[in-house]
């Protein structure tokens, strides 16, 4: 099944909030070979002036998903994960995520082309906070396959 | 940082990759997609085998820039990369990656540019990966 060309310009509605928990920080701190005290001891990020552990700053990967899993589960959209090569990706950070946050990501559809038989999707995550406050934004550029 | 200047080296790093490294990104992320973790299911996808996720590198990658900044990502506005090429990660012997850190540019109001330089085996990996950080 091709892209839906139809599909720039469409938003999904917000996955349910997520909360970010100290042990995900650790663990993903540890994964991406973080060395910051402020990602695993709280009265170290508490000195640095957060209110709890700091995330490492691709952290937003996480509430990514999510949202991606929305996109890819939409079969209107036509977009399976097998034929998805992940293309570009940005982060703009209004600031870091720390431990205690409830963080809804909603995500939009924002350019659609065509390059030789493969469609190049752009998505934009927005991360807000439980306040309604941008946290992130994070973009993708995804290049979808033709069918094999 | 008062003498910061385009084309200083700010930080470099090292960071090996094993299958282990793999399991423990797909756990953390929750990106389960299996050519990361399983050979069989790699070459089925036309790849040789399993490959690092594109979102590990990226996540290291800006660790050496984490470092100069004290470990303190306060002042990171934003990263960027584009995936160039594949990060093939040898059950054996693993993947090396090295990371190079240097002043792009400097100014307000946009901060200071910091180029990043990703390699596998002398072979870039990441394109235009740039972090740019708040005055």
């Amino acid at each position: 099944m091709p892209v839906n060309p139809d599909l720039a310009g469409r938003s999904y509605p917000p996955a349910p909030p997520y909360r970010v928990d100290r042990e995900r920080v650790r663990q993903f701190a540890d994964a991406v070979f973080s060395t910051s005290p402020l990602s695993r001891d709280v009265d170290a990020a508490r000195a640095a002036g957060y209110a709890d552990l700091v995330a490492p700053p691709t952290f937003a990967v996480v509430v990514q998903q999510g949202a991606w899993d929305q996109l890819m589960g939409d079969d209107d959209a036509g977009i399976e994960l097998s034929r998805v090569l992940h293309g570009e990706q940005r982060f703009t950070q209004s600031r870091p995520i720390v431990a205690g946050d409830e963080l809804t990501a909603a995500l939009t559809v924002t350019g659609i082309r065509s390059v030789g038989g493969n469609t190049m999707v752009t998505a934009e995550t927005v991360v807000s906070d439980a306040d309604g406050a941008h946290v992130v934004t994070a973009t993708s550029l995804l290049m979808v396959g033709a069918d094999a | 940082m008062s003498a910061l200047e385009v084309g200083r080296r700010i930080a470099e790093r090292d960071v090996h990759l094993t299958r282990e490294s793999l399991a423990r990104y797909a756990e953390a992320s929750g990106d389960l997609n299996p050519i990361h973790l399983r050979d069989d299911i790699a070459t089925q996808n036309g790849l040789p085998g399993v490959i690092a996720h594109g979102m590990l590198t990226m996540g290291l990658a800006i660790q050496p820039v984490l470092d100069w900044l004290g470990g303190d990502p306060r002042r990171i506005l934003d990263y960027q990369v584009r995936f160039t090429r594949m990060v093939p990660v040898d059950a054996v012997d693993g993947a090396d990656v090295h990371v190079e850190a240097v002043v792009g540019s400097v100014g307000e109001p946009a901060g200071t540019r910091i180029d990043l330089t990703v390699t596998v085996g002398g072979s870039t990996v990441l394109g235009k990966a740039q972090v740019r950080v708040a005055p």
